[in-house]
């Protein structure tokens, strides 16, 4: 993630958010880093917590593990299927990781490219969307998730949600 | 997973995006039924702690690796409505609540400055900010420099490389004196520092710094957002826009916070890592916590601030224009009136109103103003603003009598002043009040 970038979001449909985060079971995080507290570390441990699984892909570290999940040198070598890719490097590096998705996203299953905040590469998106994939960029999947389901309002964060309906805590 | 699940029609789902409005926010924003009980108005979280899941959760916790509740220093359910709320009504990411404006001001500078650190300060604020920045501050090793901000340039004039922001009240209090917001903002733009607005005057219902482009908004929440004389409070608002990598100034969001295992807040938390760090260090570590039912009280104020602001400004409009005529009174200072110097940065920065707090200058000099405050029926003397009733005082000789003469007449305060809050009553009635009272002086 680079610091710096957080300005000029891109609107997404926070509908489009909740069916992403719902549907998605397995998640492929390109650039965790095996120290906790790292902010890869963070966004990993809260997602594994909500239920999704989620696989390290970090050629340094390729072998071993990170909150008991093996790591891989890259996204060819994780076996089984993935729904998703988060990375978690610069906005350059995206685009390079993006090429990859795409070839093999039809053997993979992989349906959604989540670029993490200050990541962005319009480039690489149009790529993506043009090949079928569901692209968000600039957002980070742990901070979407606590403010869609309610907890990121606990810190008083504006979640921009107005609403009569219960807080679902959970897609 | 559920049916709606399968067939991918959620009950969430909304007919898509759509901006609501400021009067929806007041009313909204923040708050939704609680999931376990349906209860529609936000309950008062009456409790210190919370307990946890298991002393892997109570780690995350600890940690910031998730998020929650710990202990109501550090943030409270009912209070964490207040402080969306707030944050959704300023258009900023993130905000948090403490116990009064000036503790939000400690958590704001705070998390900003390093000891020997400097900030610069519009001259025309609240007596106790003066008070806060000048003195108390000065004894934690951080120094302020006031300027007249009359002219926009004093700003960049008085800036020097340890100056880390730059702090003013649009419309201040208590002189009626609005500044250029616009340009004193490009000045701190290219010193790589922000631009704090103390917005506790207009409220965003009046006055949106945010869409001028500063940084950071503080409230003292005490006055119009409670706005019945209930409770007391402040906020500090980050917009998310500020760049604290940009430059070596803010070692504390950018370098590693021992008290968080080598964290960083501003790589971490992204746009609201400001407010985390006011929160996770200033609010836990000083402790100046907003009560939960100071927060309910605030929440249901804040319901009508559109509908009261709207009153309070007309209110005021008119007291304003009765006073202009009366043959006692020797100058009034609202920007609302078409012949005062700030009318047309009043257009520009409060186009629904100048406010409803204004300052007077009696004939008569001190002991006039003395004796007007002791003579009024309806009016309360006493020393807070942003009341259904409306207020007056006589600031020489109670909210700025620390100060001295020079500092009283740069703040707006000299002698000769009255300074009015006008309320919510009967606009007949209020007038009646101080027409009786001035025909005694
Ligand atoms: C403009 C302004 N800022 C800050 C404050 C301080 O707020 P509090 O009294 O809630 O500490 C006040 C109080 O009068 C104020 O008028």
């Amino acid at each position: 993630m680079t610091a710096g970038d957080h300005g000029g979001k891109i609107p997404y449909d926070d509908d489009l958010l909740r069916r992403i985060l719902r549907d998605v079971k397995t998640v492929a995080m390109v650039g965790a880093s095996p120290k906790w507290v790292r902010p890869s570390s963070f966004a990993m441990k809260y997602l594994m917590g909500k239920g999704f699984r989620v696989i390290p892909v970090n050629p340094g570290h390729a072998g071993k593990t990170i909150l008991g999940e093996t790591v891989y040198a890259n996204l060819g070598d994780i076996p089984g299927t993935i729904d998703m890719v988060d990375i978690f490097r610069n906005s350059e590096a995206a685009g390079p990781i993006t090429d990859e998705v795409i070839t093999l996203a039809a053997d993979k299953g992989i349906r959604v490219i989540w670029m993490q905040l200050g990541v962005r590469n319009d480039e690489a998106a149009r790529k993506a969307e043009a090949a079928g994939l569901t692209v968000i960029m600039n957002r980070c999947p742990k901070i979407e998730y606590a403010r869609l389901f309610g907890e990121l309002s606990w810190g008083g964060v504006n979640s921009d949600i107005i609403s009569s309906k219960r807080t679902k805590l959970s897609p | 997973m559920n049916d709606d699940h399968e067939t991918g029609n959620d009950p969430e789902d909304t007919a898509g995006p759509h901006e609501y409005g400021f009067e929806t926010r007041t009313i909204h924003a923040g708050a939704r039924p609680d999931p376990v009980t349906g209860a529609r108005n936000t309950p008062i979280y009456q409790t210190t702690s919370y307990v946890f899941d298991d002393v892997d959760h109570a780690a995350d916790l600890f940690n910031l690796q998730t998020f929650g509740f710990i202990y109501t220093r550090i943030g409270n359910p009912t209070v964490a409505v207040l402080e969306e709320r707030i944050a959704n009504l300023e258009g900023g990411r993130a905000g948090v609540c403490a116990a009064s404006g000036h503790a939000a001001q400690f958590l704001t500078f705070f998390t900003l400055l390093e000891p020997g650190d400097e900030f610069i300060a519009s001259r025309n604020l609240y007596g106790g900010s003066i008070t806060q920045f000048g003195l108390s501050f000065k004894r934690l090793g951080w120094t302020c420099h006031f300027v007249d901000p009359a002219d926009p340039e004093n700003f960049r004039r008085a800036l020097t490389p340890k100056c880390k922001a730059i702090f003013l009240e649009v419309l201040a209090n208590p002189g009626g004196v609005i500044v250029d917001l616009e340009p004193v903002i490009d000045i701190a733009r290219e010193a790589g520092i922000p631009v704090i607005v103390d917005n506790t005057m207009a409220t965003p219902y009046l006055c949106r710094p945010f869409d001028w482009g500063a940084d950071i908004i503080l409230h003292s929440t005490t006055k119009f957002l409670s706005g019945h004389g209930t409770a007391m409070g402040g906020a500090l608002v980050e917009s998310g826009q500020f760049d604290w990598g940009q430059n070596d100034k803010f070692p504390s969001m950018t370098e590693p916070e021992p008290a968080y295992h080598g964290l960083t807040f501003h790589e971490t938390f992204g746009d609201f890592g400001f407010a985390t760090k006011a929160r996770a260090v200033a609010l836990r570590d000083f402790g100046p916590a907003m009560a939960p039912v100071n927060a309910f009280f605030t929440l249901t104020g804040l319901e009508t601030l559109h509908l009261r602001m709207e009153r309070h400004v007309a209110n005021a409009q008119a007291v304003a224009e009765f006073l202009d005529r009366h043959p006692k009174v020797a100058w009034v200072s609202y920007a609302g009136l078409k012949s005062n110097p700030y009318y047309d940065l009043a257009r520009k920065y409060l186009p629904k109103g100048a406010g409803s707090v204004f300052t007077f200058g009696l004939k008569g000099g001190f002991d006039a103003g003395v004796k007007l405050v002791e003579s009024v029926n309806l009016l309360s003397h006493l020393a807070n603003v942003g009341d259904t009733r409306s207020l007056i005082i006589h600031p020489a000789s109670t909210t700025h009598r620390q100060l001295t003469e020079e500092q009283q007449v740069n703040a707006g305060a000299g002698p000769d002043v009255v300074r009015l809050s006008i309320g919510l009553e009967n606009i007949d009635d209020i007038i009646f009040d101080l027409e009786q009272s001035l025909a005694g002086l």
